[in-house]
């Protein structure tokens, strides 16, 4: 590159891709979110049907319920595409590697009392699996829900969710012997007090409709899930027994909740401000999952807070309501 | 305290195994059939998914850090790309319209890769598969945004990269590359991962990202190359996807290795059809050639497939059966493809030229016994037309084969003189085709294949004008409007480089003189 090619004016011919224009603008230059994200799914002339769905064209508005004019307005407000949500989590999982250092030099572990140990595994180790259930149910929205905007976070929100399992299992592999998965696992498949949220994790396995899924899954099961377990039995439980290992070797889950509940209750408000039919229709999925998932949370939230557990879930299902009631679905 | 002394370490494989296989369970309140409904029916038999062998083993946090750092390194090399004006310093203009091939009609088969490895990656019964999948749906989105990214810079200096997505849902020649991909996407899940991570990923990869990347790298474009080498340890991963899957199946049961073979041979055949956009491109496209694609397909597959072939003849398999066909075509496809391309000038978003005295001289090298014989006499003609201010350009609509979709210019094995017809009938209709292979596809399937969009069917029978737009209308001119469809702007996207708007800013911005300014 020489100075007199910098000298010359080199004026670009347009600012960016007709389909992103049609948003943004074509005045100045877009941003790399709105390059990677809007309106660069496939829509028309789809030469085959799906073998392994013949209703339905590859990408296919009609798999859920809900209507908008153009998928495109669920915007994620964190913006990410690829390289900004990987760079974010390489950031969030070195502030881990700090703390498993800092739990490891300290000797954290070895100062928690047994009791305080079990019960952290106790209530930890099952939710390794509901964290895989968010896996396959996200990989679900992205692989059968319209638009890219709306999937292509799903996906991202699937590896978190794997993420979440594996700092569980990394947790039970620093507290204790690796049998400690096996006890979790059988407790998942055998324990009666685990059995309603199986169940509810396995039905939501087999939804058809990727928006009640993502209702189902994301707003109602992790909205109550994660601030029971990580506010309310990690942080003000166990942390304040001695546990402050689990609450340092856990940091990720609460932290990536609050930062994707921007992302999802962004969704719920876009899909519901379109039009009244999505509202009820949102409306309707989320009492019954959130109330289902609260009754299936009950006996996960005594196990953890003994007599207080109840009270502590309806708190967090209070919370729930109010969230989505500034997304604009009042339960 | 009481914490025990020496905890049992887990060893590497055990320890992924638990970060990963360790999370499923099977389902007893839905049923397993219910919750995993899409893996059976294509009749691979599967009794053990426990021998999956995983292809890789990351676990999110090691794949967070390794991807997150690849990033950063990419997106230095572009903004820096972008700021010095970095489009100034390859080889000559020409070269961008290989840009322009890759992002139309490559760029947007990577997002169906992402959506389509996020199904897999839900539906195959086998944790360790579903894992591998699901990390090939999101690098499959890196690899779709990256190259948009890295190619942005271009389309705010050149024409015909404006609009990739709607043109790869429209145009002719681009419904190429989408109709093989939508094949692909809509089999199931073992033909996806035999199509796409056996077939293009681990057999075929090689003919698309060298002459691509290094042709990137001849041709002075550091943002390609960075983008390509930033792929390519996410693509090592694909391929060893593609082969473990393959080995999966066919250890799993005897009766799944004619069901693989048939796939083998199909996408095969498919992918070599889709490659010949990219044998032209390597061949006359770019100003600084790499090798021909002659050279690859020796090296990449006539060497590599052969000792791989060997490989999995103790399964049962054989080589693809297209594979004596697709050896001799390796004389021929990029000669006929351009030459399509070049007489369809005027309805392709890219330029094409008469390739001057030197490459002449090259690919007559490169085919000896070929060149000369066959293609270069079309050459001298067209080229003499061209300064008589006759360039030639095809108006009419070519025939296309039902199954690839490519016109119909692929000549009979052993006669290039003779253009190759096939056909079928299929409930009271005629079908075509460019060969044996691709009539074959069809008949295995034709329910499948009678389904296909294609262009030049769905020109005539009028759907391929903007909504509101009225044929009957005086003056009509159908031609305009279907390129007014594709969101050609005429004159500018299409049309000879010779003259073009890209010849003429590029040299103006490099200060060069313009040799075709003079018309």
């Amino acid at each position: 590159m020489t100075v007199e090619l910098h000298a010359r004016e080199i004026q670009p011919l347009r600012n960016t891709f007709t389909h992103t224009a049609y948003y943004v603008g074509n005045d100045r230059p877009a941003s790399r979110y709105q390059e990677a994200t809007l309106d660069v799914q496939p829509s028309d002339n789809f030469h085959y049907r799906p073998t392994w769905d013949p209703e339905h064209e590859i990408y296919d508005k009609s798999r859920t319920k809900i209507k908008l004019a153009d998928w495109n307005v669920l915007r994620d407000p964190r913006q990410y595409y690829y390289a900004t949500w990987t760079i974010a989590r390489a950031r969030q999982q070195d502030a881990m590697e700090s703390n498993y250092e800092f739990v490891q030099s300290r000797g954290l572990v070895a100062k928690m009392s047994d009791a305080v140990r079990n019960k952290a595994c106790e209530v930890l180790m099952p939710l390794r699996h509901v964290a895989w259930g968010g896996n396959m149910n996200n990989s679900s929205i992205c692989a059968y829900g319209y638009g890219a905007p709306f999937t292509a976070p799903a996906m991202f929100h699937a590896m978190d969710h794997l993420g979440a399992a594996q700092f569980i299992t990394r947790l039970g592999l620093a507290l204790d012997e690796p049998a400690v998965l096996d006890a979790g696992k059988n407790d998942w498949l055998n324990a009666a007090c685990w059995q309603p949220l199986r169940r509810y994790v396995e039905d939501t396995l087999v939804l058809q409709d990727p928006f009640e899924l993502f209702i189902a899954q994301n707003l109602a099961l992790d909205g109550l899930l994660y601030p029971l377990i990580y506010d309310y039995f990690v942080d003000d439980h166990i942390a304040l027994q001695g546990g402050t290992a689990v609450a340092m070797l856990t940091a990720f889950m609460p932290e990536w909740h609050a930062e994707s509940a921007r992302w999802i209750d962004a969704v719920v408000k876009m899909a519901a401000v379109e039009s009244d039919d999505n509202r009820q229709l949102i409306l309707a999925w989320l009492t019954t999952w959130a109330d289902r998932a609260q009754a299936a949370l009950s006996p996960v939230a005594e196990l953890a807070l003994g007599n207080n557990g109840l009270t502590a879930l309806q708190e967090v299902r209070d919370a729930l309501d109010m969230r989505c009631k500034k997304a604009g679905i009042v339960v | 305290m009481d914490t025990p002394v020496l905890k049992k370490k887990l060893g590497l494989k055990e320890r992924y195994a638990a970060m990963t296989r360790g999370l499923h369970w099977d389902t007893t309140y839905q049923p397993m059939d219910k919750v995993f409904p899409y893996d059976k029916y294509e009749g691979i038999k599967i009794h053990d998914w426990d021998k999956w062998e995983d292809p890789f083993r990351l676990t999110m946090d090691a794949y967070w850090k390794y991807q997150g750092e690849k990033e950063k390194k990419l997106y230095a090399v572009i903004d820096a790309f972008a700021q010095n004006n970095g489009q100034l310093g390859v080889t000559d203009a020409r070269y961008i319209n290989a840009l322009k091939v890759f992002l139309t009609g490559v760029t947007p088969l990577e997002y169906n890769a992402h959506r389509l490895f996020a199904h897999v990656g839900r539906q195959f019964t086998g944790t360790g598969a579903r894992v591998a999948c699901q990390m090939q749906s999101i690098d499959e989105l890196r690899h779709y945004q990256t190259e948009t990214h890295a190619l942005s810079h271009y389309n705010k200096y050149f024409n015909g990269m404006h609009s990739p997505k709607h043109m790869n849902d429209r145009v002719w020649y681009l419904s190429v590359p989408k109709s093989y991909f939508e094949d692909a996407c809509t089999s199931g899940p073992f033909e996806f991962l035999t199509a796409v991570s056996f077939s293009f990923e681990y057999l075929l990869t090689n003919l698309l990202f060298v002459p691509f990347m290094s042709g990137a790298a001849h041709n002075g474009d550091m943002s390609t190359v960075t983008f390509g080498f930033s792929a390519q340890s996410d693509e090592s991963r694909h391929m060893t996807l593609g082969i473990e899957c393959l080995k999966f199946m066919l250890e799993q049961d005897p009766d799944n290795v004619p069901i693989v073979q048939g796939w083998i041979d199909k996408w095969f055949w498919r992918g070599y059809r889709l490659l010949s956009i990219v044998a032209m491109m390597q061949d006359y496209m770019l100003p600084k050639r790499v090798m021909s694609w002659r050279e690859g397909w020796e090296m990449y597959i006539e060497q590599n497939g052969e000792s791989l072939f060997r490989d999995l003849a103790r399964y049962g398999i054989r080589k693809p059966k297209g594979w004596v066909q697709a050896c001799e075509g390796k004389n021929h496809i990029s000669h006929q493809t351009y030459a399509v391309f070049y007489s369809y000038g005027a309805a392709a978003a890219f330029h094409t030229w008469v390739p001057e005295e030197e490459e002449m001289a090259w690919l007559s090298e490169k085919y000896p016994e070929t060149f000369e014989k066959y293609y270069l006499p079309r050459w001298n003609y067209w080229r003499e037309q061209a300064k008589n201010g006759n360039r030639f350009y095809q108006k009419t609509l070519p025939m296309l084969c039902q199954t690839c979709q490519i016109p119909m210019i692929f000549t009979e094995p052993g006669d290039a003189t003779k253009i190759a017809y096939r056909e079928s009938d299929y409930q009271g209709d005629k079908y075509h085709f460019c060969s044996d292979h691709c009539k074959e596809i069809f008949d295995n399937e034709p329910e499948k294949y009678v389904q296909a969009w294609l262009p030049v069917h769905q020109i005539y029978q009028g759907n391929c004008f903007k909504p509101g737009v009225d044929p009957t209308k005086e003056g009509f001119d159908p031609l305009l409007a279907v390129f007014d469809y594709y969101n050609f702007k005429v004159g500018r996207d299409n049309l000879d480089f010779e003259g073009s708007e890209d010849q003429k800013n590029f040299a103006a911005w490099r200060g060069d003189s313009v040799q075709g300014a003079k018309k």
